[in-house]
């Protein structure tokens, strides 16, 4: 399966019926389950067994409860797919209570990803046709119970704002006051349901403020790290700094020594020091003065990476696209050029450090934790335990950023490890060096591309060739097929122009030591970088502006064209600026969302780069939330430029190099430029936005410099120019 | 030995060692959990708590250096004018994402205000530069602030 495919999967997912059911809640109110009938049967039976209290719940206090199975990590996730739901059932939407979902599959599966997991942007496409069918659903069932207690035909009727009025408008009933009554009715049938169209919402496509955010600025809000359990103890971590090492000495005496420190944990790959707070852990762990046997990866270095990539990426890969007849166009072309393209590995670095909390006892594990993946997680704590699934309890808590790193259950198992041998609840927190030594790296890229032009300079045949590690292969392995990892080609297998003759191969060299896991943007913020600045270099090669050299090859993809010229025209594009500014320009189509971005420049006498001003223009079907999108397009442009500008993980003697956010720098307020979000009015099904702007940051700013200053980058992070 | 902390106008009996950060006293000994753990060296500000109302990182503030000083946490922050306008902001402009970084970013933005009602653009770089968001919420940030301040944002 590629990406691509997944993406066409949102439309059969969108025309899967939302399989409903309806029963009381304990104070006796209205639940509706409602799950999208999947390939598991587990799906049906779990919705038919009503095992569940519902993904919504109308209270007799007028409070409708939703469970939201999507995590909320700062995508404003919770706000948007309330707004889904709150649009059909007709409630003002501050009247929602979004809740954290237990871990479940059959229950709380992401109609695309086909689990419980929060990635590949795809919450809102997920769960853009359930929501609102269990929104439809409900207000069907409330305004029925209304109706038949009115004696009226419940068909003239009207719902809003949750009160329900009668074909006179004289009588009116709160939700509340028939949510029981409804709940001994039978859901409608699917086909029963009708849809608003787009033309007839009053709450999508508007931006109500964020439900979550009074928690986030009184420091109510918990996240993982904040979970307090009764009675529990703090743990300061140390992993061994090479991969495959070991702890070889432990002065055990001098940390318990220190004032609060309760136990000393060694364990295969790393030592937990457990105290009374993380304050005196931190310091037994020094006290502890641990040495390491280094074991077999001690001379794994960054250079010796790259010669094994570099490698690789002489070798011919798995074909991942082959049309027309590329060797032909390249043997008979005018002309051609080739360039190699690197981008390094990159931490990810969220706000809130690596942490689980864990309670195990002798028949349940108890976690608190906030992950992308709790089924995974779950599944993953059974089998190092021992214990049955359902003895896994997962609380999942509001992230503190997860960009990819916590759709990955490592923290959790170590967390648990180290709970193995201590009695009662324990907090794990890893420290920012911790965080950033052991992280799961977005794979270093070694590709080579090459394009054949004609007498005009127009690309005939383009061959990219990616060589990295493969994610996929050891993430979901059944998704590796035929040696091609999906992901690693997204991005560069469909890009957005006409090519006649294309051929896209990918070559998957594993590197000693070094695991490699998904990062925002995935595969695109890697192959929307070589796509768009290689394209760059052919125009400029062809001498034609990049703008005017792009558009003739898009005229079979007017919506790639329509953002295009919509940044264009926003920036200012063909504008004078001043001497040693320029602008530079990208487009990508990923997630299931068009983005152009145009990137304003200035480059000093002493090469330094300073990025002033990010045009973005957006077409990601119909906007659900315009301020969120917004918010994403900041978002996702700050993160990518960091990585851009100076952003890389090295490793030296098998170890991470960096360690702090000194090391691994991010972008500070008196550096971020000003970001314009420019959205196209769409009626098409919404795409996803939360990486995006990631993907495509980095060649709009590399494009520029080029313009500035003729240099063209072909290896990131830029640095000084 | 014990320490006495006034925090938030209560007072607090410590027993821990003198050089243990406030950070850990706040968050593991008193479950004030407000006040984030982002990076242990003052870099990223997620620590943020007022000392006498000055801005300061908590994560490397030893309790035997806190002396008599009134601490404020996050938690106490919207009982002064300058915290309440700033958090009304916040959420006005909806400034938050993810939201682990912006209780460090309210109570520096308050102490800035607190001392300079009217920060210019510079100003606010230099009272927020020490703090990080991996998010990217500073556009709105400097918007949020010059909003509490009264100017149009």
């Amino acid at each position: 399966m590629t990406l691509t495919a997944i993406h066409r999967e949102d439309a059969a997912a969108l025309s899967r019926r939302t399989f409903l059911k309806a029963s009381a809640t304990a104070a006796g109110g209205l639940a509706l389950a409602f799950v999208v009938p999947d390939r598991s049967e587990a799906a049906d039976s779990a919705a038919e067994s009503g095992a569940l209290n519902g993904f919504v719940r109308i209270e007799p206090d007028g409070r409708i409860h939703l469970t939201i199975p999507m995590v909320e990590m700062g995508q404003g996730t919770y706000t948007s797919l309330a707004m889904l739901l709150a649009e059909e059932l007709e409630v003002k939407l501050d009247s929602i209570v979004p809740e954290h979902a237990p871990p479940n599959d059959a229950l709380y599966a992401n109609p695309i990803l086909h689990e419980q997991s929060t990635g590949l942007s795809a919450s809102t496409r997920g769960f853009w046709l359930p929501l609102r069918q269990a929104g439809a659903a409900a207000r069907i069932m409330l305004v029925s119970a209304a109706a038949q207690r009115w004696k009226v035909d419940p068909a003239k009727c009207t719902a809003r704002d949750g009160v329900i009025r009668d074909p006179s408008g004289q009588r009116s009933l709160p939700y509340r006051e028939v949510a029981q009554a409804a709940a001994q009715l039978k859901p409608p049938a699917p086909e029963q349901i009708k849809l608003k169209t787009p033309g007839q919402f009053t709450l999508i496509g508007t931006s109500p403020k964020r439900l979550e955010a009074a928690g986030k600025v009184s420091g109510r809000t918990r996240f993982g790290i904040d979970a307090i359990v009764p009675g529990m103890k703090f743990a300061a971590i140390a992993i061994a700094p090479v991969g495959g090492g070991r702890p070889k000495q432990v002065n055990q005496a001098a940390a318990l020594a220190v004032k609060g420190v309760r136990q000393v944990v060694v364990i295969d790959e790393a030592v937990a020091i457990i105290a009374d707070h993380t304050g005196a852990a931190k310091k037994g762990l020094e006290a502890a003065a641990i040495q390491w046997d280094d074991g077999p990866n001690a001379q794994v270095n960054s250079q010796g990476i790259v010669a094994q990539l570099k490698a690789g990426s002489e070798r011919a890969g798995v074909i991942a696209r082959n049309d027309g007849n590329v060797e032909q166009a390249f043997a008979t072309a005018a002309r051609r050029f080739d360039a190699v393209y690197e981008l390094p590995f990159l931490a990810h670095a969220a706000m809130e450090p690596m942490n689980c909390t864990v309670h195990l006892r002798k028949d349940a594990c108890e976690i608190w934790v906030g992950t992308q993946v709790p089924t995974t997680t779950q599944s993953r704590v059974a089998a190092l335990t021992g214990l049955p699934k359902d003895a896994v309890i997962l609380h999942n808590q509001f992230l503190g950023g997860g960009f990819g790193r916590r759709l990955e259950p490592d923290g959790t198992l170590l967390a648990v490890k180290i709970a193995q041998h201590v009695d009662g609840p324990v907090k794990v927190i890893w420290s920012r060096e911790e965080d950033i030594q052991h992280d799961i790296y977005r794979p270093y890229y070694y590709d080579r591309i090459s394009a054949a032009v004609d007498d005009a300079g127009n690309p005939v045949a383009w061959h990219h060739r990616v060589c990295g590690s493969s994610v996929v292969a050891r993430f979901a392995p059944p998704l590796f097929k035929n040696g091609l990892d999906f992901d690693a080609v997204e991005g560069a297998a469909q890009p957005p122009y006409a090519f006649p003759n294309i051929l896209v191969d990918y070559v998957r060299v594993e590197p000693a030591s070094i695991t490699t896991g998904f990062w925002r943007g995935v595969g695109p913020v890697h192959n929307v970088f070589i796509v768009e600045s290689f394209i760059d270099e052919l125009a400029f090669a062809a001498r034609q502006d990049p703008v005017a050299y792009r558009r003739r090859l898009l005229t079979h993809n007017p919506r790639a064209l329509a953002v295009l010229n919509l940044a264009a025209e926003k920036a200012g594009w063909g504008q004078k600026l001043p001497a040693g500014k320029a602008r530079g320009i990208s487009l990508q189509f990923a997630f299931g969302s068009y983005l152009s971005q145009v990137a304003e420049v200035a480059v000093d006498a002493k090469g330094k780069v300073k990025v002033e001003r990010i045009v973005c223009a957006v077409d990601c079907g119909i906007a659900v939330t315009p301020s969120m999108i917004d918010a994403q397009v900041q978002s996702g442009t700050i993160f990518g430029l960091t990585a851009a500008l100076r952003g890389a993980i090295t490793i030296k003697d098998g170890r991470v190099e960096q360690s702090n956010f000194d090391s691994y720098p991010p972008m500070r307020i008196d550096e971020v430029p000003r970001i314009e979000t420019h959205i196209v009015s769409s009626t098409e099904n919404p795409g996803g936005l939360g990486e995006a702007a990631t993907a495509i940051v980095a060649p709009a700013v590399t494009n520029a410099i080029f313009a500035v200053t003729g240099r063209r980058i072909r290896k990131l992070p830029i640095e000084e120019v | 030995m014990a320490y006495v902390l006034k925090i938030n106008g209560a007072s607090h009996t410590i027993d821990a060692d003198g050089d243990t950060p406030l950070l850990w006293v706040l968050r593991d000994v008193l479950q004030m959990t407000g006040t984030k753990f982002g990076c242990g060296m003052a870099l990223c500000g997620a620590c943020t708590v007022h000392l006498d109302g000055a801005a300061t990182r908590a994560c490397i503030t030893t309790i035997d250096s806190v002396g008599d000083a009134a601490i404020t946490t996050i938690e106490a922050i919207g009982q002064s004018e300058a915290g309440r306008k700033v958090q009304q902001a916040w959420l006005d402009l909806d400034v938050v994402q993810c939201g682990y970084c912006q209780s460090g970013q309210i109570m520096s933005a308050t102490a800035l205000l607190m001392s300079n009602a009217h920060p210019s653009d510079s100003d606010i770089n230099d009272a927020m530069s020490g703090n990080v968001c991996r998010c990217g919420t500073y556009n709105r940030i400097r918007e949020a602030i010059k909003l509490a301040a009264g100017a149009k944002p």
